[in-house]
């Protein structure tokens, strides 16, 4: 994919340039907010990464102009603010993620491949999700792999939502306590990797072939293969 | 946390405070100088009097006892009538009588019926016709062929001086004490209040509120400049303080840019070297970089928290946050045999959402942490009073007195025994996010066991709908 990388810190913008043409993307920089937005709006890019704080025009207000402009280019926010006050800023200008420096760049990649599966939806008001014999219904709250109907809870039917509306991407953890969860926190244990181990004990025990991966140093990923 | 039952010790009962001290000792030595001045006073006027009273007794003896012995009996009687007859009022007393007392001449009765000292003067009361009994003065004289002579004088109006003075004596003196006792109490509430301004703000302090200084009178006296020179040392503690606190913000927030680009190095041999090459080795420094990452990002958070002022909050469902918190950890504490349980009833209060549920997380997690399998925590959400209170029981080992002030500080570990892993920053975020909502949080025993209870003060009771598990 192509992103656009409105990031003033030269380091910072280096460093996310060479991690996205290691992970098989293209860039393009713009150094300050004026020529971003000029970019933004003259070329047309899968996703876009913009630093909150920029000389000259800041990150919110090029979103917020973009989106004025129907411009509909998913928008990764980079700040140095944590806040949950600034992260509720950001989403409200237009931006569709929020991610705070510094940060694990398998966390960026993952986001920004969210960011960009969810801009393209295959099928919009799907009732159930598949992906290999794993199949669930979203309506009936019921799980079945190889038409086996699995007995599984509440929590684990939503971790297991998000994963599979996530299908064939990595998911980091932070990503998962804030999807499924809804809360921006540090958890103090591994309390993620417990409730995985949990689901994959029940959907891919049994089964010859695990769908539930573990992405070192990254996340998780469900996938077939 | 709220400085609230932090132990505001009585006012020290007054007669123990110095000043009290000082003003009692003061009024002691006004009492002795009263006594004193009043002694002179009575002793240059009724001491006067008395004694010039004695004088002109004796010099009348040396008088009469000289007629006697020039002009004989008849002579001295001739010149006792004389004198009665010179002293109308009858204030002079004389009696001649003989050696077995009996009275011969004068203006007495009798002999008055007392026994006169060593060297012969005696008081007695004698029969005025006017008067009824006044108080007399006199001395015996004996004569040659053992004849007794009595002079006196009549000193009532002496006895009422003296009684007078001594009145003014005794009032003096009780006034004199009360004043100073009045004064004394007066003084020292004063100096009291001033000192206890002091000790108040110090409480406050040490209660952890900062920016407390000690109230200015502005009148520039001895308290006014110790309270300057309180304010300008603490706020020196203050600057110190907030200097180390930078510093150590700083070298988190410094470290954790290279440290992260670090972990994306490490991230990046990883997979290009692919996972069988020394793919443990990498891993494991992942988690290490990973585990370091955590602390500083826990230590800023904790900064960011404790430097805000309360957080402009909306209303948040306590019970909600706490079910939210035993679903997510329910996988955990059954993954170690812990019963983990929730009690809670539906109160709001006001606050931020993710803050509160982090504090809660740290608490479960602790419980869970240090409670041996078989055990159980219990995370109760109940009203007490005004307040909200959020309860987290364990059955673990619980914390020793001596430890349960210190376990919020930063980086506190309670040593040996338990070596389980963390920062040792999670009661630090607990209590950040504590006084952030300005709310109470107390250690206390669940014997066994230790129960931590934050209690915060309630928003309008609402009942938001209940997701009790």
């Amino acid at each position: 994919m192509r992103v656009l990388v409105i990031e003033d810190d030269q380091d910072v913008a280096s460093y996310i340039g060479k991690g996205l043409r290691e992970a098989g993307h293209t860039s393009d920089h713009a150094a300050n907010g004026k020529d971003g937005l000029f970019m933004a709006a003259s070329e047309s890019y899968d996703a876009m990464i913009v630093d909150r704080m920029l000389p000259g025009l800041d990150g919110l207000s090029i979103i917020r102009t973009l989106r004025a402009s129907d411009n509909r280019t998913p928008a990764l926010i980079l700040s140095a603010l944590g806040e949950v006050d600034d992260r509720v800023a950001g989403l409200q200008a237009g931006g569709d993620d929020y991610l705070v420096k510094p940060f694990a760049f398998s966390e960026l990649v993952a986001r920004l491949e969210a960011l960009v599966r969810r801009a393209h939806p295959e099928t919009t008001d799907a009732t159930t999700l598949t992906i290999a014999d794993l199949e669930i219904d979203l309506l009936k709250r019921e799980v079945r792999r190889g038409g086996r109907l699995l007995e599984i809870k509440p929590t684990e039917f939503r971790l297991l939502e998000y994963l599979m509306r996530h299908r064939g991407q990595v998911v980091t953890r932070t990503m998962l306590l804030e999807g499924v969860w809804d809360y921006h926190f540090d958890p103090q244990t591994n309390v993620i990797d417990v409730h995985i181990s949990r689901l994959r004990s029940k959907i891919d025990k049994g089964f010859q072939r695990p769908l539930l991966h573990t992405i070192r140093g990254a996340g998780y990923k469900l996938g077939d293969g | 946390m709220r400085p609230r039952g932090g132990g505001k010790p009585m006012p020290a009962r007054i007669w123990r405070t110095s000043t009290f001290r000082f003003a009692a000792l003061y009024m002691v030595l006004f009492a002795i100088s009263v006594v004193l001045l009043l002694g002179l006073v009575y002793w240059m006027t009724a001491g006067f009097m008395a004694r010039q009273t004695d004088e002109t007794i004796e010099t009348e003896i040396m008088g009469l006892a000289e007629q006697y012995r020039r002009r004989g009996l008849n002579g001295l009687g001739q010149v006792i009538g004389e004198r009665m007859r010179a002293d109308p009022d009858g204030s002079a007393i004389y009696l001649f009588a003989t050696p077995d007392y009996k009275p011969l001449a004068g203006n007495l009765d009798q002999w008055p019926p007392l026994v006169a000292d060593a060297d012969g003067w005696l008081n007695f009361p004698r029969q005025d016709t006017e008067a009824g009994e006044v108080p007399a003065r006199a001395r015996l004289f004996v004569l040659r062929d053992g004849l007794h002579l009595l002079v006196g004088r009549d000193i009532r109006d002496l006895v009422r001086t003296e009684a007078m003075i001594r009145r003014g004596l005794i009032w003096g003196l009780g006034l004199s004490v009360a004043l100073g006792l009045l004064g004394g109490l007066l003084m020292s509430r004063r100096i009291n209040r001033r000192i206890e301004a002091i000790n108040e703000t110090s409480r406050e302090i040490m209660n952890g509120d900062l920016s407390r200084r000690i109230p200015d009178r502005g009148s520039g006296d001895e308290f006014d400049k110790l309270s300057e020179q309180l304010n300008a040392m603490l706020d020196r503690i203050e600057e110190l303080m907030e200097g180390v606190r930078h510093v150590t913000d700083n070298i988190a927030h410094d470290l954790r840019t290279p440290l992260t680009r670090l972990r994306t190095r490490l991230e990046m041999l990883q997979s290009a070297a692919g996972e069988d090459l020394d793919g443990a080795g990498v891993a494991e420094c992942i988690a290490e970089s990973d585990q370091l990452l955590q602390t500083f990002n826990a230590l800023l958070r904790i900064a960011r928290i404790e430097s805000h002022g309360p957080t402009k909050s909306a209303s948040v469902a306590l019970d909600q946050i706490a079910g939210d918190v035993v679903d997510m950890y329910q996988a955990v504490a059954e993954e170690k045999n812990v019963a983990l349980e929730a009690d809670v009833v539906p109160v709001t209060v006001a606050g931020d959402r993710d803050l509160l549920f982090q504090a809660l997380v740290n608490l479960v997690d602790n419980g869970i942490k240090y409670t041996p399998p078989g055990g159980s925590v219990t995370l109760a959400v109940a009203v007490d009073g005004d307040d909200c209170c959020v309860e987290v029981r364990d059955t673990g080992p619980g914390i020793a007195d001596a430890h349960k002030e210190k376990v919020t500080r930063r980086f506190y570990r309670i040593d040996g025994a338990r070596g389980e892993k963390g920062n040792g920053l999670g009661l630090s975020l607990v209590a950040a996010v504590a006084q952030r909502h300005d709310a109470l949080l107390e250690f206390a025993d669940a014997n066994p066991g230790l129960v931590v209870r934050l209690c915060l003060p309630c928003a309008v009771q609402t009942a938001p709908t209940n997701r009790a598990h």
